[in-house]
């Protein structure tokens, strides 16, 4: 059986790293206070039809409030990056076919619509089984890879993923032959974000960030992405940073903006600090199943909320963050 | 025998695919029935597997069931947290013996779906999450082992969509397609029986059957032509012991097993 040599899915990203160093060339490198609040960030760095890229895995330490920011701002045309996108993709999906235009136009897919154990997004099938968004299919490591292309200023990388499924006939890889070896490999084509956002422990105000945990695809993200937004914990003082500078995870001349959002992967779990609200998601899962009570969802939890902090207070504020702490750190009595 | 030993469907499923796993090996494993069969083995005759988590958690004491294939119980207490690509280029260079995948449908082959039902791809009738990290895992892994109820609906002759690589269309396949030497589908451990792969053909065949499941019984439920061992054997039920670990210390809130 001869290997198909490529991929009929779209490529939604030009891979080019002469464009990307073009870019970079561009991009400010001045260590300047990038302190923002979450909706300023977004108005400025997020752009209709880009692009957008979203840290994290699955529901944990996953940048909330600037996906709600981005679907309370109206952002359109958007192309994304799915990569166990289960959250992040409830809550973007949700500027589709609500009402509020088309905040997903393209995705690549490497796990979406899916919240893995707690089951199918119903909203999230919703959109997708309609057929208004074009998607072109990945895996979870080759769409990690095609960051890591990204961040190491290459057009692609190699692998031996993909071959012989028809993930890959619907995805934008090719076959190649190893001009070494001669074996066969796969070649991804490196990705390169207009705008990402990702969230972490701490950040000083020029975005130097620390990540406590798995770092899932996110450091070569950060390096990706042409503009980033990150989204802290708490911010600390640049003295802390260089008391220890193995600790540093993202340098600051990778970010844009630095946003303070304490509890900001909620309903998400944040390693070390607060264990992801089930309860929550679960209520997110179930009035998904019906489109005019979900829109009545959306309005009083993220469409018709000021900020994170409103969205928090509606969600149990204080006293439910509490109890999600104490889980996360296993100090709850057995039940 | 053991008489008087009662267990459901999911705690047999969980034993026998804990069995599966050899002490000293390597497995990348997702949530439920292969993380709990993980965590049976490591308190079995498999004290020194190694658990990985493709988001980056290696090697974790798990203190509880995770939720999800990164939350912060998958790296508690692990000897490392690290990225995905780094545990997904670990299994690339062949360091990892196991992996469990599941999908919504399996073929003769071992190939997985688990991107989309009916209709076709720009509309599908039902739009499932697509590869995630199975296609990366099936591809890298020395043996994947699947466990999944057995219905005619699953086990299917012809996939609606091949996410994930089994033997593709039979022996030779994976390697012409370009895939690593050596790797492909080893076990698939159902409600009825398990299965393996016929030396030869690479088609799935039965290899034991779960006490007072008949062949005919198998065959009924499975929508392929299904061969059998030469050597049929019975499956072992549950022991006491593994069925005390498993509802004491792997899923005392009865996570998976309450749904047996």
């Amino acid at each position: 059986m001869a290997a198909t040599p490529q991929g009929s899915g779209a490529l939604f990203a030009d891979p080019s790293s002469d464009q990307a160093r073009d870019f970079f060339r561009t991009k400010p490198r001045a260590m300047t206070d990038k302190v923002v609040p979450v909706a300023e960030a977004v108005a400025r760095l997020v752009n209709d039809g880009d692009y957008l890229a979203i840290g994290g895995f699955g529901c944990d330490r996953i940048p909330t409030a600037v996906c709600h920011e981005v679907v309370r701002q109206r952002k359109q045309d958007l192309r994304f990056a799915g990569y166990t996108a289960t959250h992040t993709f409830q809550i973007l999906a949700a500027g589709n076919r609500t009402g509020r235009g088309q905040t997903l136009a393209k995705v690549d897919i490497a796990y979406v619509v899916g919240l893995e154990a707690r089951g199918l997004s119903p909203h999230g099938r919703r959109v997708l089984e309609s057929g208004d968004v074009e998607c072109t299919e990945w895996s979870n490591y080759t769409l990690a890879l095609r960051f890591k292309a990204a961040a190491m200023g290459l057009p692609f990388l190699p692998c031996r993923s993909l071959a012989g499924s028809d993930t890959f006939r619907r995805s934008a890889a090719k076959m190649m032959v190893c001009p070494f070896t001669g074996e066969a490999l796969t070649a991804v084509p490196a990705l390169y974000p207009d705008a990402a956002a990702i969230h972490v422990h701490e950040a000083d105000r020029f975005g130097n960030c620390r990540i406590r945990g798995t770092s899932v695809a996110d450091l070569d993200l950060a390096r990706a992405a042409k503009r980033l937004i990150v989204t802290c914990e708490r911010l600390i003082s640049n003295d802390v940073i260089r008391q220890d500078p193995t600790l540093t995870a993202i340098p600051f001349y990778c970010v844009d903006a630095v946003c303070e959002v304490p509890y900001g992967s909620y309903p998400g779990n944040m390693p070390y600090e607060y264990f992801s609200d089930e309860e929550h998601i679960k209520l997110w899962l179930e009035v998904e199943k019906d489109l005019e009570r979900y829109q009545n969802f959306l309005e009083s939890f993220v469409f018709g909320v000021r900020d994170f902090h409103e969205y928090l207070e509606r969600c149990g504020g204080l006293r439910r963050l509490q109890e999600l702490r104490r889980q996360e750190l296993l100090l709850n009595p057995l039940p | 025998m053991e008489m008087g030993v009662t267990y459901n469907s999911m705690e047999l499923m969980i034993c026998c695919a804990a069995r599966c796993l050899e002490d000293g090996k390597t497995v990348a494993v997702g949530t439920g029935i292969p993380c709990a069969a993980a965590m049976l083995a490591q308190r079995t005759a498999a004290p020194n597997l190694v658990i990985c988590f493709e988001a980056g958690g290696v090697a974790p004491q798990l203190p509880t069931m995770p939720i999800s294939v990164g939350d912060s119980r998958t790296f508690w207490r692990g000897v490392m947290a690290t990225s995905m690509a780094d545990v997904m280029e670990t299994c690339q260079r062949g360091l990892m013996d196991y992996t469990f995948l599941g999908g919504a449908q399996i073929d003769p082959y071992g190939n997985l779906n688990s991107t989309l039902i009916g209709g076709d791809y720009a509309r599908p009738r039902t739009r499932l999450p697509g590869s995630g990290g199975a296609n990366d895992l099936a591809s890298f892994c020395w043996r994947i082992l699947v466990v999944t109820k057995h219905d005619r609906r699953r086990f299917v002759e012809k996939l609606d969509f091949l996410t994930t690589p089994g033997y593709l269309t039979g022996a030779g396949a994976r390697e012409a397609a370009g895939l690593a030497p050596g790797t492909g589908p080893y076990r698939v451990i159902t409600d009825l029986a398990i299965l393996g792969y016929h030396e030869e053909s690479k088609r799935m065949e039965v290899v034991s059957l779960h006490p007072g499941v008949t062949l005919d019984q198998v065959r009924a439920n499975t929508g392929f032509e299904l061969g059998a061992a030469t050597n049929l054997l019975p499956t072992s039920p549950p022991t006491e012991l593994e069925l005390r670990i498993v509802r004491e210390e792997v899923d005392p809130f009865r996570y998976i097993i309450g749904r047996g």
